[in-house]
């Protein structure tokens, strides 16, 4: 199975409640996917220049001022940083490869980098939604656009790496339901170009592809297109950007997708229940994306 | 003398749940009246009652709505998720708004009516029951339907009919294309007369019994042909 949930929101008004109306999605995709879950939130609080390194720390204790401290010794940056537990966003100005660096340059930290860009918070983990969401304060956050994903896992093991949503590329966030048949052919294909998978995971696979495909010069609606020519197996994918949203179901349209549109909002997920608290929902424009068809909004 | 009848009861989805609700729909005697609200696309409303009642869903419906009842009328007013009307046996399931996937799949008997669109696998392996759609069906619909009727008044998919056994599909708008041995064929008096009464039953007066098209099994797979180019 799997869940998905997607809210873009046009009416800035609704800004402030984003994290609270997609709680309640996600929440509702618990039985479609309760072993895991992840989100994105895409937000404006990120000053020109700079970007937000979402972080996780696997140490038993983690003192996220000496990450902080670490970072802007070795980079000349003066950093903000928000923590939350076992996570924290960083921002800072500081070139990206002597930031990397330096957050992976301490082992005792045990820090994987979740996502990196100018919008995005990423935050993955093992558990049921609504623990996961409450754990990170997911109802108090604000933003423009929110993706999230209910993992029931078929295919690799019940891991926070293993969670959704994969994000491979800046800002770049992608979330699936179903399975690929032919990930480890395209895997080695990938890997012959240079672009190397961290996980087992299959999904893993259509995101550094979706990654690798707009380093070429794709835009998200054509590498959306590649994806539907390269990858054989049951999928409903939803990819976002900092800037743009997209859908995407296989020919046979083998696994849900519901797709609510308002003048205030965007709203997508696998069931109609997610849906139902949102604002207004009975005057949305509700239907399916039919098989192969690529649904790609821009913020 | 005036015949006493109850007010309808009214069944609050959201505060009750789903099992409630439809252990309280059990519990309700020939021609009762039931008004279920606060839906919120809940799944599995209503499954496998056997008893004569109407139910009036207020609201957008999830999945299996119905699934395997025999005796009960639904009218749902708004839309519904997968599989209404899945192996129902018998009743009229009435949806104001659209069907999702796999609508009236393996119905052995009754009468689905969608007054939208219906979308993928719309009578998959359909049994012998009718599934009535105002507007347009998805791919892959009577995909291995067995036995029964399928009426759409407006488009069909791709890959109408495909592998169709004994049921019969008219269409009233275009077919963007057939399944593998779904044929068109000519309509006979009998088809005419047969869509008319389904329009009736259904309650459709934009649907012309005579300038729909019928599709129905070719045949030429009901038997495996060992002699095919002697290939083997």
């Amino acid at each position: 199975m799997c869940g998905i949930v997607g809210l873009l929101v046009r009416d800035q008004g609704l800004e402030q409640d984003l994290g609270r109306y997609f709680t309640t999605m996600l929440e509702e995709m618990t039985a479609r996917g309760p072993d895991s879950a992840g989100l994105a939130i895409y937000d404006r609080g990120v000053p020109a220049q700079a970007l937000r390194w979402s972080l996780r720390s696997d140490a038993p204790t983690i003192d996220w001022s000496s990450v902080q401290a670490a970072v802007d010794t070795a980079t000349g940056a003066t950093s903000s940083i928000e923590e939350i537990g076992n996570i924290a966003f960083l921002v800072t100005s500081a070139g990206e490869e002597v930031v990397s660096q330096a957050l992976l340059g301490t082992p005792d930290h045990q820090l994987t980098i979740v996502g990196v860009g100018k919008a995005i918070h990423l935050i993955k983990d093992v558990g049921l939604p609504r623990d996961i969401c409450e754990r990170y304060r997911v109802p108090q956050m604000s933003g423009y656009l929110a993706l999230g994903h209910t993992r029931m896992a078929t295919e690799s093991a019940i891991t926070t790496d293993g969670a959704h949503p994969f994000s491979p590329a800046n800002d770049l966030a992608l979330v699936h339901n179903g399975s690929f048949s032919n990930h480890a052919s395209i895997r080695r294909t990938l890997a012959d170009s240079g672009v190397n998978c961290v996980t087992d995971n299959d999904t893993e696979v259509a995101a550094q592809f979706i990654g690798y495909r707009m380093t070429l010069g794709d835009d998200l609606e054509e590498a959306m297109r590649h994806v539907l020519k390269e990858f054989d197996g049951f999928f409903t994918l939803v990819v976002t950007t900092d800037h743009q949203f997209s859908v995407v179901r296989d020919a046979f349209a083998c696994k849900p997708m519901v797709i609510a549109e308002r003048p205030e909002y965007i709203a997508v997920a696998s069931e109609y229940h997610a849906l139902a608290s949102l604002p207004d929902i009975e005057g949305a424009r509700i239907f399916e994306p039919q098989p192969e068809e690529i649904h790609t909004w821009t913020v | 003398m005036s015949v006493q009848t109850k007010p309808p009861l009214t069944l609050d989805a959201r505060a009750m749940g789903v099992t409630a609700v439809n252990r309280e729909l059990r519990a309700q005697s020939a021609g009762a009246e039931v008004n279920i609200t606060e839906v919120r696309g809940a799944h599995n409303l209503g499954v496998g009652l056997t008893n004569k009642i109407h139910i009036n869903i207020n609201g957008n419906a999830g999945y299996y709505l119905a699934g395997l009842c025999d005796g009960p009328s639904f009218t749902v007013n708004g839309s519904v998720g997968w599989g209404v009307g899945e192996n129902l046996m018998s009743g009229v399931v009435r949806v104001r708004g659209n069907a999702s996937e796999s609508t009236a799949a393996s119905a052995h008997g009754g009468l689905v009516v969608i007054e939208g669109d219906a979308s993928s696998r719309a009578a998959i392996s359909l049994k012998g029951g009718s599934l009535a759609v105002g507007g347009s069906v998805g791919h892959m619909s009577a995909f291995m339907a067995q036995a029964g009727t399928v009426l759409v008044g407006g488009d069909a998919g791709d890959s109408l009919g495909d592998s169709l056994y004994e049921a019969v599909i008219y269409v009233g708008g275009t077919i963007r294309s057939l399944g593998a041995d779904a044929q068109i064929e000519e309509m006979t008096a009998t088809d005419v007369t047969l869509v008319r009464e389904m329009c009736i039953a259904a309650g459709f007066d934009h649907i012309n019994p005579e300038n729909v098209t019928k599709v129905a099994s070719a045949k030429q797979l009901y038997n495996f042909d060992a002699l095919t180019k002697q290939s083997y």
